[in-house]
């Protein structure tokens, strides 16, 4: 185990790991319970085009993909309500339109996109330090965020009629909500890349939901959970030499099979055991 | 008719159309703070939007509407609401407390936590619904009825003028029934009760007055005298109402 901290690479690699457990672990609990992991993927689809745009004006392509995923998030949460079209239209578009745009920028852009590859599958060996700061800086709003609006957040989740009755500013929760999600989408870009987002915003509270349902526990026990299969993952693949984001997200998969499956059979067990 | 210094909610030549259909016509009534009413009517009748303009949640097309004096956006903080129950998704991880301290929402400012004394408040309101033993436990362990009492207590926590329940009928469990009017009985001494429903069998034996909806407002007034009239004027398709069970709806018609 010693020898995986020798590199720094490494060490990078295992702080991405605990910054991106951080952010899929708050925002992937809200996304969850409030079901809207299709809009969270389009707003990770659309963030292409932040990336292409990055290419094509030569600044950072996380930089870029920052503002490009608040605008898409924000627009999926007005647009849809604005030109009556349900909302899962709205995100098909949205989808397609960020990815198209992205391919156009890298187009226009002069030369080639070596790294492009890792935008979409991850490649959380060689996340630079620069944007090991950016993500600390996203996932501390995130967490700021997160404790001190929890109570509306809460509410707005389980109930927005009522909420909205009792005062509570629902649409801006929703908005702030979503750019929360835009803020998630980046922290998660290097690390496990576009279309593997989905994987670590849903599965971590996924199996945290196997063993609580008190919602303060799901946002701890998610992180956890994240932070250790994500730590996992990433070690499997330094042994197997397999693509990390890949490696991780089965690992994912597998822990939520197994906990899905043990839970089962537990409550079988149990259910005989008390009829007998 | 009361004296118009009590009356807490007014509608007045209220209409609402969607996608040029009319939904509400000229719809004028007057809630008093001493009132218990049923709002009956057919499913499509326009009850449910009757209570969004009301709760300020739909604007009308046209028509004036004051709550407690205000416009509803504000007035509705008065208001305890008690939703249909099948909306909520029982997976959702929260517990049976912090549902009703959700009543507490309009005292708080935005960011503002939950108080001790927010807390006690929805515990006793969990007591007057006979559900406090199961503060701790989450709602995907209840029964529509148990949830339904939770949703009740959830109103009762913002201490409300007027309560609002929306089709409350459909989701009582027979061992809650009795408790739950009584319940009712000892509520409309401190509040407004605001019933809707379209189960008019089970309306008459609650409520004061009914009115009945259907697009247009046919009758407001005494419950007995309003079911009595649905029978002679036949103003409300009285078939949709009770099921095609007349019988039943009409009571002492016989």
């Amino acid at each position: 185990m010693m020898e995986f901290f020798q590199y720094e690479f490494m060490r990078n690699a295992f702080l991405a790991a605990l910054l991106v457990s951080l952010a899929c672990g708050v925002v992937g609990t809200f996304v969850v319970i409030r079901k809207i992991v299709f809009l969270t993927d389009g707003i990770a689809h659309a963030a292409f085009g932040g990336i292409g745009l990055g290419y094509l004006l030569g600044v950072d392509p996380v930089l870029s993909a920052l503002p490009f995923s608040i605008v898409s998030a924000l627009g999926i949460g007005t647009l849809s309500k604005k030109i009556k079209i349900s909302e899962d239209s709205a995100i098909g578009i949205l989808f397609a339109l960020g990815m198209a745009l992205g391919i156009i920028f890298i187009g226009l852009a002069p030369g080639y996109a070596p790294d492009l590859f890792s935008y979409l599958f991850g490649s959380i060996l060689t996340v630079p330090v620069s944007d090991l700061f950016l993500m600390l800086v996203l996932d501390i709003c995130i967490i700021i965020i997160v404790i001190v609006l929890f109570k509306e957040l809460q509410a707005t989740s389980f109930d927005e009629e009522f909420s909205e009755i009792a005062g509570v500013p629902t649409k801006v929760i929703n908005l702030l909500f979503l750019c929360l999600v835009a803020f998630s989408v980046i922290v998660l870009i290097r690390a496990v890349g576009i279309i593997l987002i989905m994987a670590l915003l849903t599965l971590p509270t996924l199996i945290a939901k196997q063993f609580t349902m008190n919602l303060k526990k799901l946002v701890v026990f998610s992180i956890i959970i994240a932070a250790v299969l994500t730590i996992l993952g990433l070690w499997i693949s330094y042994w197997l030499d397999l693509a990390s984001g890949a490696t991780i997200v089965l690992v994912l998969i597998s822990v939520f099979l197994i906990c899905a499956f043990i839970k089962r059979f537990m409550s079988t067990f149990v259910v005989n055991k008390i009829s007998v | 008719m009361k004296s118009k210094s009590t009356s807490i909610i007014e509608l007045s030549n209220i209409n609402f159309t969607y996608n040029h259909v009319p939904i509400l016509e000229n719809i004028t009534l007057q809630v008093d703070q001493t009132d218990f009413l049923g709002i009956i009517g057919p499913n499509g009748g326009g009850k449910t939007t009757l209570l969004k303009i009301i709760l300020g949640l739909l604007k009308p097309t046209s028509g004036k509407i004051t709550v407690f004096g205000k416009d509803p956006v504000e007035g509705r903080l008065s208001i305890g609401y008690v939703p249909q129950v099948f909306r909520f998704h029982y997976d959702f991880p929260i517990t049976v407390l912090d549902v009703v301290l959700m009543g507490r929402l309009r005292e708080k400012r935005l960011g503002e936590h939950y108080s001790s004394e927010d807390r006690d408040i929805a515990q006793n309101a969990l007591q007057q619904v006979e559900m406090h033993t199961f503060k701790e436990k989450h709602v995907n362990n209840l029964s529509g009825g148990q949830l339904q009492r939770v949703m009740i207590a959830r109103a009762l926590a913002s201490e409300p003028k007027l309560l609002v329940l929306d089709e409350p009928l459909s989701s009582i469990d027979s061992r809650w029934q009795s408790s739950f009017y009584l319940l009712l009985q000892q509520l409309k001494k401190t509040m407004a009760i605001l019933l809707v429903t379209h189960d008019i069998g089970a309306l008459s034996m609650y409520v004061d007055q009914v009115a009945c909806l259907n697009r247009r407002l046919y009758y407001h007034g005494p419950t007995k005298e309003g079911l009595q009239h649905l029978s002679n004027a036949y103003q409300c398709p009285i078939e949709l109402i009770g099921h095609g069970i007349p019988h039943r709806i009409l009571g002492d018609h016989a």
